[in-house]
Formats: structure tokens, C-alpha cells, sequence
């Protein structure tokens, strides 16, 4: 993809990997995949993101934040749009995201195939503790502290931990 | 497929206000963990509610915006089931209800995903992800309190006699949903399946014969909407055009 772009857009990217998710502070809008284009034309520049999870708060902060880094490095005529298909999925999530996501304490989202079963009282998926790196953990609750975490528990180092599900 | 704004209203309509009722929990959930989880699914519905309010509001043009939609209609005017309407009542009450909604809503936008609008489409193939959590959430705990100890049982059982007359609503077609080319009384078999898999596991019966009550979708309500709109909209109407 790198290659097709030009040297503006480049520049866009780039200032673009520097805006962060206000809720996971460790992770760029690059990282999550929220950013799907950009487009330039006589230099106006349209950023298009998708949300995470439909109600996500976090959307209009981030909208905002873009608009604000583009404005620090003298970008004026900056457009948000927001699609909403193909729905997010945290199959976009950088591996570079989910080191740091681990690192930051928080367990990054499994591959796909794992979940989304409506199957009730499903096993629960095998989430590796952060700090332990044990897979001997329990789910504690399917909703967490935001829209996109599940809360679970270590068994053996007893930590709790926030685990970024599989969407 | 023709767009019908009716029916677009109707379904931010039922988010919504089933979104604000969960949110009336927001603080005196059982358990901690519980109280997060069904103000998350409170917050899940009210994004689909505004997505479905903005999409709206591109076509009924204007002055229209998703806020004008939510907080500027009157009672009559809203559609939504009157089973999102109900009261919380106790946790096995905002379970059923959370449960018969959601089993209605995941079935729905299965279809609603390949509509030939897209935006529609795209709404719900979106929503379709979180409602799958909401879905497996409430279906645990009407099991969980069903198969519980002998309180929470009857409990559960009370709340079928509260609600299950709410429930014929979802699958009896309006004329918007035709004109959409949506035809919810086809959803009904599959979702009177999961409800009897689930009722089954969790020790309870359907009621048989009961009275269905209708109109919400028609906007005739039951009593309870007047005073949920009364509190959602009363900054706007004391206010108009207050913002943050």
C-alpha cells in the first residue's frame, strides 16, 4: 500500500500515527483500523474512520483530535467522514498494536474463528494473562470498564485484567 | 426496495428508549460487574439509535438532526414495541425483556444486513456484532435465574406474566415494515425456537393463549412512555437547543 502513496499523503499518515485512542492511550487510530482512507484534493483533506462499537464515546473525541493534529501542522480544510461498512473488526489490529497492548496490560484480541458463537454458556475463549503470560484464566464478565474490553481474572498469578475482545 | 422513514423511526424509536430504561440501572445493578454490563448494552443501543436518528434525519431534510428526531417528538409520534417501554422492575424483569428483544432484534438485522438500502444494511450489519453479546448475555441469565434457587425462579416466572403479552407485538407486521420489505411475522418460528431452548434449559414454559397487546408501533403506547419522554427530553424542551 506504501508504495502507492504519495509523498503528501505520506505526510497525512504519518501525523495520523501520532493520534491516539483517548480510552487505550498506548493505541494510534493506525493500530486500531479506524482510519480506512485519506483522500487529498486541492488541498483539502478528507479523513475517513470508522467506529469501533456503535455507541463507542471515544469517536467524537478522536474525530476532534485528528482535526486538531492536522491544524498544528497547518492543514485547515480537514473532513471527517465516518462509514460505517465493512464493520469494524479487530482483525484490522496492527501486530504492532497488540504488542503494545499486552505491554500496557491489557490482553489483545484473539484471531477471529475463536468466538462469536451464540452458543450459551459457551467455553470460554483462551485468553492469555498479560502479566503472567498463563492461559489459565477465567472470564469474569463479558462487558467491561469500555465497549470493546471483557473483564477476566489470572488463576494462577490472580491478577485481574482487562482482555480487548474479539469483535 | 423503497426507504420509508417511518420505519427507520421505528427502530431508533425502540433503541432508544429500550437504551434508556437499561440506563436506568446505571448504579444499582445487583453485582458490579452486572451493572457495567447492562449499561454497555444500554450504550450499544443508544449508538444504534443514533445511527438509525442521523440516517433518518438526512431524509426528512430540513432542519431535522438525530436530536431533533429523539428529543422534539411527542408521545403519539414515537414507534417503538411497547415491551422496550416496560419497566425494569426486578432483575429478572429487565432480563426477559432484554432477552425477548434481543432474540427479535438478532434475527432481524440477519436480514436487515442484506437489505437493498445500504446504509440500512450497513447499520445493522454493524449492530448485528454487539446484539450477538447482548443475545448470549440475557439468554445466560434468564437460565442463571430460571434454574436458580427457588426466589429467583418465581421471579422469572412473574416476569413472564408481566411481559410475554408485549411480546406477539415484535413479529405482527406495521405498514412501514412492508412497505421496507421487512417481514417480521416470518421471524417469529425461529425466535419462538431459541426462546423454548432456553426456557427449556432454564425450567420455565411460553404461556399459551395469551392476550397480545399491540400499537406501540402504531404509537399508541402504554402509560409508562409518557413519563420515560417526559425525563429524556425535558432538558431540550426546558432548554431548546441547549448543548454541552
Amino acid at each position: 500500500m506504501v508504495n502507492t502513496l504519495t509523498i503528501e499523503e505520506k505526510k497525512i499518515w504519518d501525523i495520523l500515527e501520532t493520534v491516539t485512542d483517548p480510552e487505550v492511550p498506548v493505541l494510534t487510530i493506525l493500530d486500531l483500523g479506524i482510519v480506512r482512507d485519506v483522500k487529498i484534493s486541492d488541498g483539502a483533506i478528507e479523513v475517513i474512520i470508522t467506529p469501533t462499537y456503535t455507541g463507542c464515546p471515544a469517536m467524537d473525541m478522536i474525530a476532534m483530535n485528528i482535526k486538531l493534529v492536522l491544524a498544528e501542522h497547518g492543514y485547515k480544510q480537514v473532513r471527517i467522514t465516518s462509514v460505517l461498512s465493512p464493520a469494524w473488526t479487530t482483525d484490522w489490529m496492527s501486530e504492532q498494536g497488540k504488542r503494545k497492548l499486552k505491554e500496557y496490560g491489557i490482553a489483545p484480541p484473539n484471531p477471529k474463528q475463536q468466538i462469536c458463537s451464540d452458543k450459551l454458556f459457551a467455553a470460554n475463549e483462551a485468553v492469555q494473562c498479560p502479566q503472567c503470560n498463563s492461559y489459565h484464566t477465567h472470564r469474569v464478565s463479558e462487558f467491561g470498564s469500555t465497549a470493546c474490553k471483557a473483564l477476566y481474572q489470572c488463576d494462577d498469578c490472580k491478577e485481574p485484567f482487562d482482555y480487548f475482545k474479539c469483535h | 426496495m423503497k426507504v420509508v422513514i417511518d420505519y427507520i423511526l421505528h427502530l431508533a424509536d425502540s433503541n432508544l428508549i429500550l437504551s434508556q430504561r437499561n440506563a436506568e440501572w446505571c448504579g444499582h445493578g445487583p453485582i458490579l460487574e452486572q451493572d457495567i454490563a447492562i449499561t454497555n448494552i444500554s450504550l450499544d443501543l443508544l449508538g444504534q439509535a443514533r445511527n438509525f436518528y442521523q440516517y433518518a434525519a438526512t431524509l426528512v431534510g430540513g432542519k431535522a438532526t438525530e436530536d431533533s428526531l429523539a428529543y422534539l417528538r411527542k408521545e403519539r409520534e414515537f414507534k417503538n414495541h411497547l415491551l422496550v417501554e416496560q419497566p425494569n422492575g426486578d432483575w429478572a424483569q429487565t432480563i426477559l425483556r432484554q432477552f425477548l428483544f434481543s432474540n427479535y432484534q438478532h434475527l432481524l438485522y440477519e436480514q436487515l444486513q442484506n437489505h437493498k438500502d445500504e446504509q440500512l444494511a450497513a447499520i445493522a450489519a454493524k449492530a448485528l456484532k454487539e446484539v450477538n453479546y447482548h443475545l448470549r448475555w440475557s439468554g445466560e441469565w434468564v437460565i442463571r435465574l430460571g434454574d436458580g434457587t427457588e426466589e429467583s425462579l418465581q421471579r422469572m416466572k412473574k416476569a413472564i406474566d408481566e411481559l410475554w403479552r408485549y411480546s406477539g407485538e415484535l413479529f405482527i407486521p406495521a405498514e412501514y415494515e412492508k412497505e421496507a420489505g421487512i417481514d417480521v411475522s416470518l421471524l417469529k418460528g425461529e425466535a419462538t425456537n431459541k426462546i423454548k431452548t432456553v426456557f427449556d434449559e432454564a425450567g420455565l414454559a411460553i404461556p399459551e393463549n395469551v392476550f397480545m397487546q399491540t400499537g406501540g408501533k402504531k404509537g399508541t403506547h402504554t402509560e409508562h412512555l409518557g413519563y420515560i419522554l417526559t425525563e429524556l427530553q425535558y432538558l431540550q424542551r426546558t432548554y431548546p437547543g441547549a448543548t454541552w
